[in-house]
């Protein structure tokens, strides 16, 4: 996803190129909503909205809209990218810390029927707070480690649910 | 009984050890995410909705509307003291209330956010008390073709009347749709790709996780600011009688403009915090201290806005339509009781619902009781190591999702909706629409089921009430002006692009 993410008005016409593959993904999801629609069978006989009707509707609506959506990127219109306290949108996108923010999420749900939430819940914060920037891995992985036990205990005696504990069972 | 008894009766079971816990709970945790940059109210409530599962409703609901009056507050304090808007104070706030704090007067522009939040809330929520409840009287008897209606409205004034680009509005509300449509629908799989996990649809709790918490956090992570925030530090907030002569007239103007376009289905706090800025430069003795930190154009929208959050809750209590994220995530919670919302809550639920109104009134006034000597500590929060905090959102949204079922399946669509969240963000997709399109679309099919089930198919049925014929009618008209509009600037941009 390399883009040019700021225009100043007056430049000559950019296109957000990225913008063409989303309307490609909301074309392709469009069709397969319509495609979907097309397994389905009626429902009962007297039943006015049949379980397709709606599908119909939305799989259409989407197509059309990644049709205007692919039209206005050809005619220069970029999105204004969300702001907010910690975003610095003066600088280019960095898709790499995304990148590897989400291999440790995915470790997490691999991993969290074997080891449960207790061990996983800590990778998780140690994970992403080291990604993120924070200095001691030591550190992070003390405060992974004391969130995931006190909210698998909070979640024990506090709600009354058991948190699957995976290998710890019977340990916590 | 009458109103007054209720509220009564509500203030009752309000005032209990335990549901006064809550309210302090909600209140201080608002207070904290409105405080803290990369998480709102929004995102907060979803990602305590696993608490429905074991807390009683009425403790929950007054734990969550907490959330919802101190997420504004705690908003306006980070715009005050940081320049930056945050996803739950007006704009203008940061730009008059910025300039305040660096001439050294932060202290009284958080002090006249705080006074009037508590003035416009609680007036607000007295309208609130006033209206809400014959507007369901009203609503109650409209039958399902109207009320299709209003569900059509809702959805398209959400699209059509916020933010800035209409088609990306109508994007992210037919995705919304389109995730809405997952489940089974007589007895058969719809959009599961196969798969008997999807058979019961997408858990709303973990959409609405995925979408703020999840897609924010990544977003944030793709452009983290790596140099510390200049961060004014404020004392103790006070307000000299000069500056409560400057502000009361503002709070009074500010409610009345926040409270009627909360309470629209267009709801939302952006024009009428803007109309209140206006207005309040126009007013003023001295406009041309506007720009550089006038008291006024900071009490009037900080008012406005909490007005208008008391406004939203008219159509969310009175019709269940939710018109701002908030709302939507309150929404999800009554449903996760398996209360019935909809113009029959308060007859249905009355006690709770009483509760929950009595309750606003307190969270409003713990609010202000709590929050002015707090200040200087919110003001400590916005120091926290932004690696872990924004871990930790990471933490908590992934405990939320799988609290729902302990299945890591829905971590794995966590994830997925999470990067949509992220490429909406990354595209000028709004969230809102999207949200509501999750809500509404299911009701919307089940009204339509229902309308036409009871005239047997005939369709012009839809069109047989009068309350329906005027809504199409406001929709078409707006629809008309939208493509008006949109015609005449792409007629001013092809001259541009010619000349």
């Amino acid at each position: 996803m390399t883009t040019t993410e700021h225009t100043s008005p007056g430049e000559s016409r950019v296109v957000d190129k990225a913008q063409y593959g989303l309307a490609a993904g909301i074309g392709i999801a469009g069709a397969y909503v319509i495609y979907d629609a097309t397994t389905l069978h009626k429902g009962f006989a007297d039943q006015p909205v049949q379980p397709y009707t709606f599908p119909y509707i939305v799989g259409a609506g989407l197509i059309v809209l990644a049709a205007l959506l692919a039209l206005a990127t050809a005619r220069g219109d970029v999105p204004e990218a969300e702001e907010g306290e910690d975003v610095d949108l003066t600088k280019g996108s960095d898709w790499v810390t995304v990148g590897k923010l989400v291999v440790v999420f995915a470790l997490n749900f691999a991993l969290i029927s074997w080891l449960g939430w207790a061990i996983t819940g800590a990778l998780l914060f140690a994970g992403t707070a080291h990604v993120l920037g924070a200095r001691s891995i030591v550190r992070s992985l003390a405060i992974g480690v004391v969130l995931s036990v006190l909210s698998w205990y909070g979640f024990y005696s506090g709600l009354g649910l058991a948190i699957p504990a995976g290998v710890l069972d019977g340990v916590l | 009984m009458g109103s007054l008894d209720l509220l009564m009766q509500g203030f009752e079971n309000a005032f209990t050890p335990t549901n006064l816990l809550y309210a302090c709970i909600g209140v201080l945790l608002g207070t904290a995410v409105g405080v803290l940059p990369g998480i709102g109210p929004a995102m907060t409530l979803a990602l305590l909705l696993p608490i429905t599962y074991s807390v009683e409703p009425a403790s929950a609901l007054i734990m969550f509307a907490g959330i919802y009056y101190g997420g504004m507050y705690g908003g306006s304090t980070t715009s005050i003291l940081l320049n930056t808007p945050g996803e739950s104070s007006p704009v203008v706030t940061a730009i008059e209330g910025h300039k305040m704090a660096k001439a050294g007067r932060a202290a009284q522009a958080l002090a006249t956010a705080a006074i009037g939040s508590f003035v416009a809330g609680t007036i607000g929520t007295l309208l609130l008390v006033l209206f809400a409840p014959k507007l369901a009287t009203e609503v109650v008897k409209l039958g399902a073709p109207s009320y299709f209606a209003l569900l059509l409205l809702a959805l398209f004034a959400v699209t059509a009347v916020l933010g800035s680009s209409r088609l990306r509005g109508f994007t992210a509300l037919f995705i919304g749709l389109g995730i809405g449509l997952v489940g089974t629908s007589t007895g058969q799989p719809r959009l599961t790709f196969g798969s008997p996990l999807l058979a019961d649809g997408i858990d709303i709790v973990v959409v609405a996780v995925a979408i703020f918490a999840i897609g924010e956090a990544l977003w944030v992570a793709s452009h983290l600011r790596r140099r510390p925030l200049d961060i004014i530090p404020v004392g103790q907030p006070w307000m000299s009688r000069d500056d409560w002569g400057r502000s009361w007239k503002p709070w009074l103007r500010g409610t009345a403009f926040g409270f009627p376009f909360g309470a629209l289905p267009a709801g939302g706090a952006e024009l009428p915090t803007f109309l209140s800025y206006i207005t309040e430069r126009k007013l003023a003795k001295n406009p041309e201290e506007f720009g550089h930190g006038a008291i006024e154009g900071v009490a009037g929208p900080e008012a406005a806005n909490n007005a208008s959050a008391a406004g939203t809750l008219v159509p969310l209590l009175a019709m269940g339509l939710p018109t701002t994220a908030t709302a939507a995530v309150i929404l999800l919670a009554f449903q996760s009781y398996g209360i019935e919302t909809g113009p029959g809550l308060f007859d249905s639920q009355p006690i709770l619902v009483w509760t929950l109104l009595a309750s606003l009134f307190i969270g409003n006034t713990l609010l202000l009781v709590l929050n002015l000597p707090l200040a200087p500590v919110w003001a400590k929060l916005l120091q926290i190591p932004r690696p872990y905090l924004y871990a930790g959102i990471l933490f908590f949204a992934s405990l939320g999702a799988y609290s729902v079922n302990f299945q890591w399946f829905d971590l794995l669509i966590l994830l997925v909706i999470g990067l949509l969240g992220l490429a909406m963000r990354r595209f000028g997709l709004p969230v809102l629409p999207l949200i509501i399109g999750v809500i509404l679309g299911p009701r919307l099919e089940a009204q339509l089921t229902e309308a036409l089930a009871i005239s047997s198919g005939d369709v012009s049925t839809l069109w047989s009430e009068p309350v329906a014929v005027i809504v199409y009618v406001i929709i078409g008209a707006t629809l008309l002006f939208i493509i008006g509009n949109g015609l005449r600037t792409m007629a001013a941009n092809n001259r541009k692009v010619d000349a």
